[in-house]
């Protein structure tokens, strides 16, 4: 045997050994021993997010490999300023969340994916110091004692559109108590109507000022930059089902039915809440609409939105919902 | 015919029958290949995301199939990385002759010594090949367990049994090859003949008899010929080249045609029509109903892909040649002169299969630098074309380039089917219906591919 030919044939061999063992290892190695995480997305009926629990801690960088599986997701943790990353399908996108409190996150898609795209969330626990308290504040609706899911009795109806402009002009009969953050937040804009006209400061009014009086009581409660806060809100997450007027005429409102959601048998297709009908937005008080919006609506499709909202955010949109039924004040 | 020895040149023989050039292409080939198993296995099951996926769909088929069949035959099946495990191991060597290798070195049983096997391989990987075609995982179980037949088939059969009798990509090369204006032949048959130990077929100390079982001296085509060019290094008087020549000029060559390969020629044709309309045509239900595969729909699909490429184009060129004999009157059994008209459908085959690949292949080549730059998903940029946007390319050569393509292949398919016609005494009378037929594929395919 030519010494040469078997120099080069163990160097072959050492560079076929190296490749065939040594590249799935490499491979192998960087994902098992990498501190990055890998997190899949998926519609919700081809799992959603996977995993759906992640762990990190305080202070220290999570980094997390995001990749869409399916169709076009968007990634955001709920009440954090960080803007949402878009996921096209298959590239995979590196982002590195750092969080300063401990506490549970809820991560969750910011894009349309699909008729269960609200059931998209995972979690973040965030261990370490300082420990979260115990018991954090109840929710408003929850401090108030409303029943978010009670019958509530049918309001009165204004004739016309109730405006904030002309309200302004008889605004100086308003008694101070109407006025109030807490009568705002308590009342339906129908208990205020109903109150106004029994107040002898403003029953001499007909039904029309009344109403007008409401609109303008409500406008001292919202500015210009909420509503628009709450406009774009509304625009990028509730305008799909309750539609672009409030109407419940979303593009995805005929896709909800009961059957998605915990009753699988049944298959009544579920309609979106109408926030342009005054019979039910003006039965309604701010803070039932906070409440709705904080819990959802217990399995009617109306997500969860407490966890991913900050408590402005979901005042901006209830500011922005009396749009529906108010002339803005000029 | 005119040839020019490429290996005339002392460069380009050493070149040739060095073992180190081959295998640093081979060695490249096959990290490629485990990059693509891996990818395929942990990358993102999103196909135009996936580095396997588009590097062995898009990119190595376009390659194939647009240059290195038409230009250079079976160049690839020399670097190919799937059967080198198997191969060295059977050897027991990885660069030359050199010991004892594992293998038990059995002879391929004579019923199997056919492409009758390959045929119906080419057939069973095609009936699954949508979900093939887009599923990461599935590509690459399908090319892992091609690598591990091989290595099987190569520790029990002796010589490259996998790729001349199974490769369902092999059989599909080596018809093609045929159109190629390249070749491996002996410079003279008459120096072959009287040389007693024929170390081309038996091997040498310099290099392995013929590994796809071809003697040299006896090369008429480049079917079976996997241009490994062992035969460049083991035959002591130099007596074995590399020629450019004019292409196709195998087509021209009668002899030595079997059943089995006149019937691959059917089976291609039918299958490149097949393929075209159910992947690129503009019907849905056929697509569904491929991707679907166990449910009813694939049953049925399968039942039609079968009965088309199997029965209905084969049967509808024997039905044309009956007819042609019966018009010319021309003294051949049917069997007999459709073997004989087979080499003609080589160019209209090929022309088929490079239309097809044209049109999917230019429009999603620009899935290739993203997968570069991050082939294993793991959010890498290493060439900056990660977030590279899809485009599709050469917008503007479309419909003309597959037309053109097309309609060269139909002309010499006609021009050799009325050669081969009068060699077989039938005429233009004979030639006729077999233009008709292959007017009428060409249509078939200038409709699913161009509309």
């Amino acid at each position: 045997m030519d010494p040469r030919r078997l120099t080069g044939e163990t160097a072959a061999r050492a560079t076929v050994g190296l490749l065939v063992l040594g590249l799935p290892l490499v491979v192998f190695g960087s994902r098992l021993f990498s501190p990055t995480v890998t997190l899949h997305a998926r519609v919700s009926e081809g799992g959603g997010w996977m995993p759906d629990v992640l762990r990190a801690r305080v202070g220290e960088a999570l980094e997390l490999r995001l990749i869409a599986d399916d169709v076009v997701h968007g990634f955001a943790v709920g009440q954090s300023a960080s803007p949402a990353v878009d996921l096209p399908p298959g590239q995979t996108i590196r982002t590195t969340l750092t969080f300063a409190e401990p506490g549970t996150y809820t991560f969750y898609c910011t894009r349309w994916c699909g008729p269960n795209h609200w059931r998209m969330r995972g979690v973040i626990e965030v261990s370490g110091e300082p420990l979260p308290t115990a018991l954090s504040e109840p929710a408003l609706y929850a401090a108030l004692g409303i029943d978010l899911d009670a019958v509530r009795p049918t309001p009165a109806i204004p004739t016309g559109r109730p405006s904030a402009a002309r309200g302004a002009g008889l605004a100086e009969s308003v008694p101070e108590s109407f006025l109030t953050d807490s009568a705002y937040v308590s009342r339906s804009p129908s208990e205020a109507f109903l109150a106004l006209q029994a107040d002898p400061a403003t029953g001499a009014f007909d039904d029309s000022q009344v109403w007008d009086l409401v609109a303008w009581i409500w406008s001292t409660h919202t500015t210009k930059e909420t509503i628009a806060a709450g406009a774009a809100l509304y625009a990028q997450n509730c305008a799909a089902c309750h539609g672009e007027t409030g109407a419940g005429d979303g593009v995805m409102a005929g896709t909800i039915s009961a059957a998605t959601m915990d009753d699988p048998s049944s298959t009544e297709p579920l309609r979106p809440a109408d926030l342009a009908d005054p019979a039910r937005l003006l039965s309604a008080s701010p803070a039932l609409l906070h409440g709705k919006i904080t819990r959802g609506g217990m399995g009617t499709g109306m997500p969860y939105w407490g966890p991913i909202f900050t408590d402005e955010q979901i005042w901006a949109l209830v500011d922005y919902l009396w749009t529906f039924q108010f002339e803005e004040s000029q | 015919m005119t040839r020019y020895e490429l290996t005339r040149s002392v460069l380009v023989r050493r070149l040739l029958t060095s073992r180190w050039p081959q295998l640093g292409v081979q060695l490249l080939l096959l990290s490629g290949l485990i990059l693509v198993i891996l990818a395929g296995l942990l990358g993102s099951p999103v196909g135009n995301r996936n580095f396997a996926i588009v590097m062995v769909w898009i990119a190595w088929w376009g390659a194939l199939m647009l240059v290195a069949v038409p230009l250079f035959g079976r160049l690839w099946c020399s670097v190919c990385p799937l059967p080198l495990p198997g191969e060295w191991l059977q050897r027991g060597a990885v660069l030359g002759p050199r010991g004892r290798g594992l293998g038990l070195q059995r002879r391929w049983p004579r019923i199997f010594r056919s492409l009758w096997l390959q045929n119906g391989a080419f057939v069973f990987v095609a009936l699954f090949s949508l979900p093939v075609l887009t599923q990461p995982r599935l590509t690459a179980v399908l090319l892992a367990g091609l690598v591990l037949l091989a290595i099987a088939v190569s520790l029990v059969y002796e010589r490259r049994a996998f790729c001349r009798y199974l490769c369902p990509v092999g059989g599909f090369i080596g018809l093609y090859a045929q159109a190629a204006p390249v070749e491996v032949r002996v410079r003279d048959a008459d120096l072959c003949a009287s040389h007693k130990i024929k170390t081309c077929y038996t091997g040498s100390a310099a290099g392995y008899g013929c590994p796809w079982q071809v003697y040299p001296g006896s090369l008429a085509t480049n079917t079976y010929c996997g241009t490994c060019m062992e035969c460049l290094r083991t035959c002591p008087h130099d007596n074995v080249v590399v020629n450019l020549r004019p292409a196709g000029a195998d087509l021209s060559v009668g002899r030595g045609r079997g059943l089995d390969e006149a019937f691959k020629v059917f089976l291609l044709l039918g299958s490149g029509l097949a393929y075209a309309a159910v992947l690129l045509g503009p019907w849905s239900a056929p697509r569904a109903a491929a991707a679907a595969v166990g449910s009813t729909s694939w049953l049925v699909y399968a039942a039609g892909f079968l009965l088309f490429v199997v029965v209905l184009v084969p049967g509808l060129l024997a039905l044309a040649v009956r007819l042609g004999l019966h018009l010319s009157r021309a003294r051949s059994s049917v069997t007999h002169a459709l073997r004989a008209l087979s080499p003609a459908f080589v160019p209209l085959g090929l022309a088929a299969w490079m239309a097809f690949s044209l049109s999917f292949v230019l429009a999603n080549l620009s899935y290739v630098p993203p997968v570069l730059s991050d082939p294993l998903n793991l959010g890498w940029n290493t060439l900056g074309t990660a977030a590279m946007a899809w485009s599709p390319y050469g917008a503007g050569l479309f419909p003309w380039l597959p037309i053109a393509v097309l309609s060269a292949g139909l002309a010499w398919t006609s021009r050799r089917a009325r050669e081969i016609a009068g060699e077989l005494g039938g005429g233009v009378r004979l030639a006729l219906p077999v233009w008709i037929v292959a007017f009428v594929l060409t249509i078939g395919l200038l409709w699913t591919l161009v509309g």
